[in-house]
């Protein structure tokens, strides 16, 4: 019943499209950008070590991936840098 | 300068290519205008048979890059339309009988007596693709709202964009507007998020595609046809005019909506 009501309401579980797009994006980075899943993640060790060489890193909360913005792509890094607060 | 060239595109096939070349072709011409569409499908032959002309054809695309016949020989005008002509592929050949600068000669020779030459693609990334790319001035990429037909969208967009063609405008074909409602399909939104190209145009599923291909009468000249009038709305847009989407929601009110439960028929096309 609950469902029929949905359904005269317009509205309903979010459905297999929501799937279909989320799907779409991350597939089409790899595409656009030859990039494996796997690459990816090597590539984001990497930066972390990079970085700690020089400065101490928060790794918990840091956040690297590619964002498409129009037809463009980035790599988008959110790297916060361990204080002695973030440490406790 | 004269006549502006459209390939019309996908990479998938089946996502109705050909229906949307015969049907721009068709409405472009209802507005008078003077148009040449081309089937570029060596070996799989289509466009002829969608437009009804399969039974006036005499020399092909292929009989005019050899020089067997000229240009002007394998044009053949449309019975209803006689400002529409149709170039048809050669059916017994492959693509590679047909180059990219081929092409462009056949289209130079066009652009002089004509307001558009509309061309079908082959399905596929290889050599017919490339012939059909080259002379274009502008590339229509035709979709469905469909994981993997929205995937090969991107990858002939990424094409497009490296050969300087790009990035095109998008067609979304085949949209069922009530699974989009219930969350099951993917909106013209999401697609557009998803490949960030101008849309130039949203044709509803509608049966009447299919009975008008049938008929060799293609939906665009049905004036009762939703996908026709789709069809008449992207050849508006193509001349410049500013054409709102319509409106695909013809069920979408409280009570359309209990008719439709009520009469069990909630996953028909919109």
């Amino acid at each position: 019943m609950n469902n029929l009501l949905d359904r005269l309401m317009g509205r309903g579980t979010p459905g297999s499209a929501k799937i279909a797009k989320e799907r779409l994006q991350l597939v089409l980075v790899h595409d656009r950008l030859d990039l494996s899943p796997e690459k990816m993640q090597a590539l984001k060790d990497e930066i972390i070590a990079v970085i700690s060489k020089y400065v101490r890193i928060d790794q918990k909360n840091v956040e690297i991936a590619i964002e498409q913005r129009q037809r463009d792509n980035w790599l988008v890094a959110d790297i916060p840098l361990a204080t002695d607060s973030s440490e406790k | 300068m004269g006549a502006r060239v459209i390939t019309v595109t996908s990479g998938k096939g089946g996502v109705g290519k050909t229906t949307a070349t015969a049907n721009i072709a068709v409405a472009l011409a209802l507005m008078g205008k003077k148009v040449v569409a081309i089937d570029t499908d060596i070996g799989l032959r289509n466009l002829d048979v969608i437009m009804g002309l399969e039974n006036r054809i005499v020399y092909d695309l292929v009989d005019v890059v050899e020089g067997r016949c000229k240009l002007r020989q394998a044009m053949i005008k449309h019975k209803v339309y006689p400002a529409l002509y149709l170039i048809p592929a050669a059916q017994t050949r492959d693509k590679s009988a047909v180059s990219p600068s081929d092409m462009l000669a056949v289209t130079q020779e066009l652009r002089e007596e004509h307001d558009f030459v509309i061309m079908d693609s082959p399905a596929g990334i290889e050599r017919g693709f490339r012939n059909a790319v080259a002379p274009a001035d502008e590339v229509i990429i035709v979709t469905n709202p469909e994981v993997s037909a929205v995937r090969d969208a991107d990858r002939i967009i990424g094409l497009l964009e490296a050969e300087e063609k790009g990035p095109g405008k998008l067609v979304i074909n085949r949209v069922k507007p009530d699974m989009v409602r219930r969350g099951e399909m993917l909106s013209i939104q999401d697609v557009i998020d998803i490949l960030a190209i101008k849309l130039l145009g949203v044709v509803p599923e509608d049966e009447n595609v299919l009975v008008s291909s049938n008929r060799g009468e293609p939906a665009a000249s049905d004036p009762k046809s939703r996908a026709g009038q789709a069809f008449r709305n992207i050849a508006r847009r193509l001349c410049g005019e500013e054409v709102p989407l319509m409106s695909l929601d013809e069920s979408g009110g409280f009570f359309q909506r209990l008719l439709k439960l009520l009469s069990g028929s909630t996953t028909g096309a919109g």
